[in-house]
């Protein structure tokens, strides 16, 4: 590359004719690529922010939900509660397992054939289809407790965050040098105490990044909740008693009507949504980015 | 709380103590194994559950003739569900013929193509795409997309109406909620995921096999055929089979813009129906048999997904393990 008399040409001017055209549509196709997926991320956060901007007032965010589909007006109160209640239902249950977990197969598991196996099928799990979810906890809970509740939801969302936060956080476990592991067995430390208190606190960003990730993407969920949760129009905060709502089960509701009330509520439902999915991935974000400062 | 052991000394054992630390260690053991095994728990209880619950449904008709019968009335007690199949692998293929390519793409032009500051724009973009909720998908697809695209099939199914084979195809229909639409919206949702993986892949081509393509004089596109693709066939073919599986099994933005006919069409202008979708939209109606029989439509798409996803991820792992052969 150095030290040559003469420089060679490296500027692709004597490049024949085709090879050249070959290489500049290939490159041109590749951009256009992009700009074929940023297209439908554009027109849905133009649709979403000029239609649902107009619904979204202080009433709408707190006023109970119409029961006539063509009543003008406010009203996503109970669905909003409906969401953060369930979400949050859902990741108490799914975290916690998830994370212990995660222990057993990077601390305990490893390279064994069941920690091998339970690996493949947290994957394949993930690829459940969330109405499959629903269905499941519908004939496993909601049957058998004879009501559609709120906590049917909880479970469902539980189910399918459960394999996301097993594998991030198994990801999150491996970051953690071993010998911060042997300093803490040449302490004498236990390996149940060289978990809980060395291990886990050092990757606990990383791991809460990736759970709240896990909530964002729960909280969007729609086929469960229909399937699991029923439909409200009241503010129903007892998880245990009654049919719920979430914001997605009523945008679904709503979308599906011909009126412009409804359809201007479902987008107001919508704009909220997305706000609320948002603000748990930026917050993921922000935390997973002083992680990785951390780790320099 | 403290990092450190428990203060006792090491030389003076409290043997008391000891035995409860073991213990506790053994619990926690027993604790963190059972979390691990919940995953396994809940697939199996899905599979038996799920199984048992829709067993009438498929004795109605017989398995074989639930997967294959083409009528759909469950008011009649006929839960023919071959409609449905085909709708569900009708829109994911088309779905993947859009969406992998474009994926690939944008995971060549994050790899080679763009700067180092355009890279984290576009990765943002994709991860917003994998963000937005499928509902809303689904929504600016039904009130927006489709009233807006409707005249275009008219126009196209006009264009392509005297060429035989493409005229069945794409025929007359006077709606927009039809299996194409569907197919659009499928693509949109798979991009991020085929994508991702498509990036993992590419990443692990050796930066010495690209080197010495470019140093044997080959244009970037000549480097990309010659050096990339042929290091990542079999991870993109897993990467495409895991967005396969997600369309197949996406449920609600499907339900909006599908059109919930029962019958089946050549037609990709007319409305049809997928196996989540009707799910979706029959459940609330639904009783008796009708409920059974939607679960057991369940328990079949549970089984194809599963199936799909298992084997992408050994096709995706036999890629893995290749190239890092390759590699050292």
């Amino acid at each position: 590359m150095t030290s040559l008399n003469t420089a060679p040409d490296l500027t692709g001017r004597n490049l024949s004719k085709r090879r050249a055209f070959a290489n500049r549509t290939a490159t041109l196709l590749i951009g256009l690529c992009v700009l074929i997926a940023a297209l439908p991320l554009v027109l849905v956060a133009w649709e979403v922010v000029t239609r649902g901007g107009s619904a979204l007032s202080l009433g709408f965010l707190t006023e109970e939900i119409p029961r006539n589909y063509r009543t003008a007006g406010p009203g996503m109160g109970p669905a909003i509660l409906g969401t953060l209640a369930i979400t949050g239902m859902a990741a108490l249950i799914a975290i916690p397992v998830g994370v212990l977990g995660a222990v057993y197969l990077n601390e305990y598991g490893k390279n064994k054939p069941l920690a091998r196996f339970i690996r493949t099928m947290a994957d394949v799990m993930t690829g459940v289809p969330s109405i499959v979810m629903g269905l499941f906890i519908y004939v496993a809970y909601v049957v058998v407790i004879g009501e559609k509740v709120g906590f049917g939801g909880s479970l469902a969302l539980a189910c399918l965050m459960l394999p996301i936060v097993i594998r991030s956080a198994e990801e999150m476990l491996r970051l953690v040098p071993d010998e911060l592991r042997q300093a803490s067995a040449g302490l004498g430390a236990r390996k149940w105490r060289t978990t809980m208190s060395v291990v886990l606190p050092s990757a606990s960003s990383g791991i809460t990044s990736g759970a709240l990730l896990a909530v964002a993407r729960a909280a969007g969920e729609t086929a469960p909740i229909i399937v699991t949760v029923g439909l409200t129009y009241i503010y129903k905060p007892d998880l245990f008693y009654g049919e719920n709502t979430t914001l997605a089960a009523q945008i679904y509701r709503n979308a599906t009507q011909p009126f412009a009330a409804s359809q201007e509520r479902a987008w107001g439902a919508a704009l909220t949504l997305i706000a609320i999915v948002f603000l748990f991935t930026i917050v993921a974000r922000v935390i997973a980015a002083r992680f990785a400062i951390d780790k320099r | 709380m403290t990092a450190t052991a428990t203060p006792e000394a090491p030389a003076e054992v409290d043997l008391g103590g000891e035995a409860r630390s073991r213990r506790a260690d053994w619990g926690f053991r027993a604790l963190v194994t059972a979390a691990g095994l919940t995953v396994l728990a809940v697939l199996g209880l899905i599979l038996v559950t799920t199984s048992l619950r829709s067993a009438p449904a498929f004795q109605d008709e017989g398995l074989i003739g639930f997967i294959t019968g083409t009528r759909w009335a469950p008011n009649d007690d006929v839960l023919g569900t071959f409609p449905m199949l085909y709708g569900t692998l009708i829109t994911s293929l088309i779905a993947m013929v859009i969406a992998v390519p474009v994926s690939i793409g944008i995971a060549l032009f994050i790899t080679e193509v763009a700067h180092r500051r355009t890279r984290k724009y576009i990765v943002t973009v994709i991860d917003l795409l994998a963000t937005v909720p499928s509902v809303v998908f689904g929504l600016v697809a039904v009130l927006v997309v489709v009233p807006a695209i409707t005249p275009a099939y008219q126009w196209f199914a006009d264009l392509v109406a005297p060429v035989p084979g493409l005229n069945a195809i794409f025929d007359e229909s006077n709606t927009g909620r039809n299996y194409i639409t569907a197919s659009l919206v499928l693509a949109i949702m798979a991009v991020p995921i085929i994508t991702s993986i498509a990036r993992e892949v590419f990443a692990t081509v050796p930066e010495t096999d690209k080197q010495a393509a470019y140093a044997l004089g080959a244009t970037r596109w000549e480097m990309v055929k010659g050096a990339i693709l042929p290091h990542s066939f079999g991870g993109l073919v897993g990467a495409s089979m895991l967005g396969l599986g997600r369309a197949m099994g996406e449920t609600i933005a499907v339900a909006l813009v599908i059109g919930g006919a029962t019958s089946m069409s050549a037609n990709l202008f007319e409305p049809g129906n997928t196996m989540a979708a009707i799910i979706a939209q029959q459940w609330g109606e639904s009783s008796g048999l009708h409920q059974d029989a939607l679960i057991a439509i369940g328990v079949e798409l549970f089984a194809i997904t599963v199936l799909i996803n298992f084997l992408a991820r050994v096709v995706v792992r036999r890629a893995e393990i290749k190239m890092k052969g390759a590699h050292s």
